[in-house]
């Protein structure tokens, strides 16, 4: 009951806040809405017993990637932007083939739920179960099956910000 | 016990805003944003299953999304303030040459 609570609560803020993130003219409002969509992403991260993904998207997006975003935004004049048109010329074919692409995807969720009565989409207990010391087993599938791509990962983002530094400097 | 297909249209979804928002939205910052909200969506789906086969993979593989999607950002909005200090726009449409 208080599964279900959560969930309907936390995905309601993911998707309104979603679409005022899309909608707003203001780039700044569209950043404020941007933090409460990924806080309630969290939101059913927890929900999922997901805790420690749950404190990373806390403390990585809503701290670190989005406070980079607002620096940006600050450093670009946008006065100018908010008396322009906010959308392309393209919109509607845009939206009518996300709206498209999404009929198809949602057919094909709801036909696999209720073909064959599969029981593949019911979360059993017992495998709820297996996920119980949540971050000692991601820590360990970290840095034991995934060793590799984590090492990888880690020149990823020394890549990334040599990157950002040289383009964001005056003079290379 | 809530079925993972409500996770899956909850993802999809957010995926579906975050497409629109990247083909509709002239400014490049807010169309950085919506890719937040699509790698966002994924992970919604990583962990959902996550939980649906008790194996904590897709969580880690979550957390590789949320680093690339940090790099990601970064690299993205460097090349916006350099962008900006050339052209004075962040619009998209009007970022339509190779060389100036």
């Amino acid at each position: 009951m208080l599964d279900s609570v959560l969930f309907y609560f936390f995905g309601g803020v993911a998707v309104l806040s979603a679409l005022l993130v899309v909608t707003r003219r203001n780039a700044v409002h569209s950043a404020v809405f941007l933090i409460t969509a990924l806080l309630a992403t969290a939101g059913i991260f927890l929900q999922l017993r997901a805790e420690f993904l749950f404190i990373v998207q806390i403390i990585l997006y809503a701290g670190g990637v989005m406070v980079l975003f607002i620096f940006v935004i600050m450093l670009v004049n946008l006065d100018v932007a908010l008396h322009q048109l906010k959308f392309n010329r393209q919109t509607w074919v845009a939206v009518i083939l996300a709206a498209a692409l999404g009929g198809m995807t949602a057919f094909a969720i709801y036909f696999a739920r209720h073909n064959q009565n599969s029981p593949v989409f019911q979360i059993p207990a017992a495998a709820a179960a297996r996920l119980e010391p949540n971050t000692e087993l991601v820590s360990r599938g970290l840095f034991h099956e995934y060793l590799l791509p984590f090492e990888i990962a880690s020149v990823l983002l020394l890549v990334a910000m040599i990157g950002a530094v040289v383009m964001a400097k005056k003079k290379v | 016990m809530i079925p993972v297909s409500h996770y899956l249209f909850l993802s999809l979804a957010l995926f579906i805003i975050g497409v629109v928002g990247v083909l509709t939205r002239r400014n490049v910052i807010i169309i950085l944003m919506s890719i937040e909200l699509i790698l966002n969506a994924v992970n919604i789906n990583l962990v959902a299953f996550s939980r649906l086969f008790g194996s904590v993979n897709g969580q880690i593989f979550a957390l590789f999304v949320i680093t690339d999607a940090a790099a990601e950002a970064a690299v993205g909005l460097g090349i916006i303030i350099a962008f900006f200090r050339n052209r004075e726009t962040v619009l998209a449409d009007e970022m339509d040459l190779l060389k100036w």
